[in-house]
């Protein structure tokens, strides 16, 4: 867009053409009152330039960033190594700067870039198709609850306990006006999830079962038999996963029978952002259930002159075409954060990201050895894959992780921040181990821990 | 067997207390190419004037409306592999759904094929 300076005489001629004589004419319709008539009251005279740069500098020094200590915090969010080279690529103006930019007679490297995102997504979670992303993994969650409604005409949902408390939250904020009713638990502390509760919890009247892999205490379990007894009375299964990273590693949700598989993704490409923006993935195992899916969907083609070519498909599911009846109320998607993501993924191939899921839960083994070494400390997960449950007995983990910031290490999340006031959950700890941890980070986080134990005893 | 239409460019079969319900080769003509039909279930309701199923077209997606009250009895399975029939055979094969008839009064006010014709024409 062009830049258009103004001088006063335009101004003048521009007032005088509408018959306005000054720029204040223009708001006149707002009352009096509601007009400012001179300083904002109480608000103090601006600083120069130089004494701003200082306040904010003193205030930046008193945060602890994630590069800067040892690193243990996941919970949702994951600190991994992005590459030179993702932020190269989706800095380039084409990317960074176009808005929308679907149309297919201009815009095939956007829309092929989102092809091969859908694909590497699709192959991740052992799907059959996969959209061109949502804002986020907790919002792609409650589109998968509203999309099992939509394929089952059932109004019912059942979360697993050990759901990432915040996708919990973001359900139950939506399903306030859809009607929909939302079955949700709290983990229990236990070494394995606790999947006959969970079934037991399933009706004729659900519609779908919602099941985080690995959950929210970093555990691991064979999600096929949700998958067969929510089949059984005829609800869809969800898996949401946080960290795919994992899949790496792991059976995909798709391959265990989950019908609708969403994440978040941010932990490739992506980096930690201050919490976003982040990147929902999300898709389906059943190629029936594309119709019914929401956002936006990518596909090949081949043009007039028989050349292979991308458009977006489908978008007759979609708000601008389909007003109130879409499949969602969300007509766009995480573009740029795809592109980081497409972009990590392709530079480590498959071969890659397995290594990397190796590397990542070698260090979260060698983490977890060293840290049932401490007196009063046990890990509580049977499996697990780079994040797993502390359980400090007698101890309150949100106050030994503030101490541990003290001390210059990140140590973890707290459970008791994530479910604040629930007094069976303090005393546990989840860590994040990934490729950015080296073995002496984990030994100072062991020797740090292990003295503040012994101090607060 | 009397055919009837609606200003919403639906046509309604009467045969007894059944009914067979579509769209019309005008509708599909502005509509363009179909690429799905989504259908109500077998078993449920529909009122006269409500919508009923979606018709979705390569540039738009439309209401169909119910143009009687009554239950769903039979839906056309066809139309899910091949929805162009709406295209091709709008009035016979390209057929939607068919209803029980609550209420043969609610036929009254609809439009015969020439009236039909006519309204279509100065549409």
């Amino acid at each position: 867009m062009r830049y258009l300076p103004l001088t006063q005489t335009d101004r003048t001629d521009m007032l005088e053409r509408i018959g306005a004589e000054t720029i204040d004419d223009l708001f006149v319709d707002v009352p009096a009152v509601a007009q400012l008539d001179g300083p904002i009251h109480d608000l103090p005279m601006h600083a120069g330039e130089m004494a701003v740069e200082r306040h904010m500098k003193r205030l930046a020094d008193r945060n602890l960033a994630a590069g800067d200590a040892p690193f243990f915090l996941g919970a949702g969010a994951y600190r991994h190594h992005v590459p030179a080279s993702v932020d190269t690529v989706i800095q380039r103006g084409e990317f960074l700067t176009a808005y929308t930019p679907y149309q297919p007679e201009i815009a095939q490297g956007t829309l092929q870039m989102l092809f091969e995102f859908q694909t590497q997504v699709a192959r991740l979670y052992g799907c059959a198709v996969a959209n061109a992303s949502l804002y986020d993994g907790s919002t792609a969650c409650w589109e998968a609850v509203a999309m099992a409604s939509r394929v089952t005409r059932r109004k019912r949902a059942v979360l697993s306990g050990a759901l990432h408390p915040h996708y919990a939250q973001v359900v139950q904020t939506m399903a306030q006006f859809t009607g929909s009713t939302i079955a949700s638990a709290q983990p229990a502390i236990a070494p394995d999830p606790d999947y006959d509760g969970l079934i037991a919890r399933i009706d004729d009247e659900t519609a779908c079962v919602v099941v985080q892999y690995p959950d929210i205490l970093g555990r691991i379990s064979d999600i096929s038999r949700l998958a067969d007894a929510a089949h059984e009375k005829g609800a869809l299964l969800i898996a949401v996963n946080t960290e795919p990273v994992a899949l790496g590693a792991l059976q995909s949700p798709g391959e265990m029978g989950a019908d609708i598989v969403v994440g978040e993704g941010q932990a490739l490409g992506v980096g930690l952002q201050f919490g976003g923006p982040y990147l929902g993935l999300f898709a389906v195992r059943d190629p029936k259930h594309v119709r019914q899916m929401p956002g936006r969907l990518c596909g090949e083609t081949t043009d007039a002159e028989g050349k292979r070519g991308f458009v977006l498909t489908l978008s007759t599911r979609e708000q601008h075409i389909r007003r109130e009846k879409a499949t969602s109320n969300i007509c766009t998607n995480s573009g740029l954060c795809a592109l980081a993501f497409t972009t990590h993924m392709t530079l480590l191939g498959e071969k890659g990201l397995r290594e990397l899921a190796a590397e990542n839960h070698r260090l979260a083994c060698l983490a977890a050895d060293r840290l049932a070494k401490i007196p009063g400390v046990r890990i509580l997960n049977d499996a697990y894959f780079n994040e797993f449950t502390v359980m400090l007995d007698g101890h309150n983990a949100r106050e030994i992780v503030r101490a541990l910031a003290d001390r210059g290490v990140l140590g973890g999340v707290s459970l008791g921040r994530l479910y604040p006031g629930v007094e069976a959950l303090e005393q546990a700890l989840l860590v994040a181990v990934t490729e950015t941890s080296t073995p002496d980070d984990i030994e100072t986080l062991a020797t740090q821990l292990q003295s503040l134990l012994t101090e607060t005893e | 067997m009397p055919r009837y239409f609606t200003e919403e460019h639906e046509w309604i079969d009467v045969e007894g207390d059944s009914a067979t319900v579509g769209i019309t080769d005008f509708a599909q003509e502005q509509l363009g190419d179909i690429v799905f039909v989504e259908l109500p279930q077998v078993g449920s309701q529909v009122a006269k004037g409500k919508d009923a199923a979606v018709v979705e077209s390569v540039k738009a997606a439309s209401d169909v409306y119910a143009p009687i009250t009554g239950e769903v009895t039979e839906i056309n399975g066809a139309l899910e592999d091949d929805p162009a029939l709406v295209n091709s055979s709008p009035e016979d094969e390209g057929w939607f759904f068919r209803v029980t008839v609550a209420d043969k009064d609610e036929l009254e006010g609809l439009m015969n094929e020439t009236a039909y014709k006519d309204f279509a024409q100065s549409a």
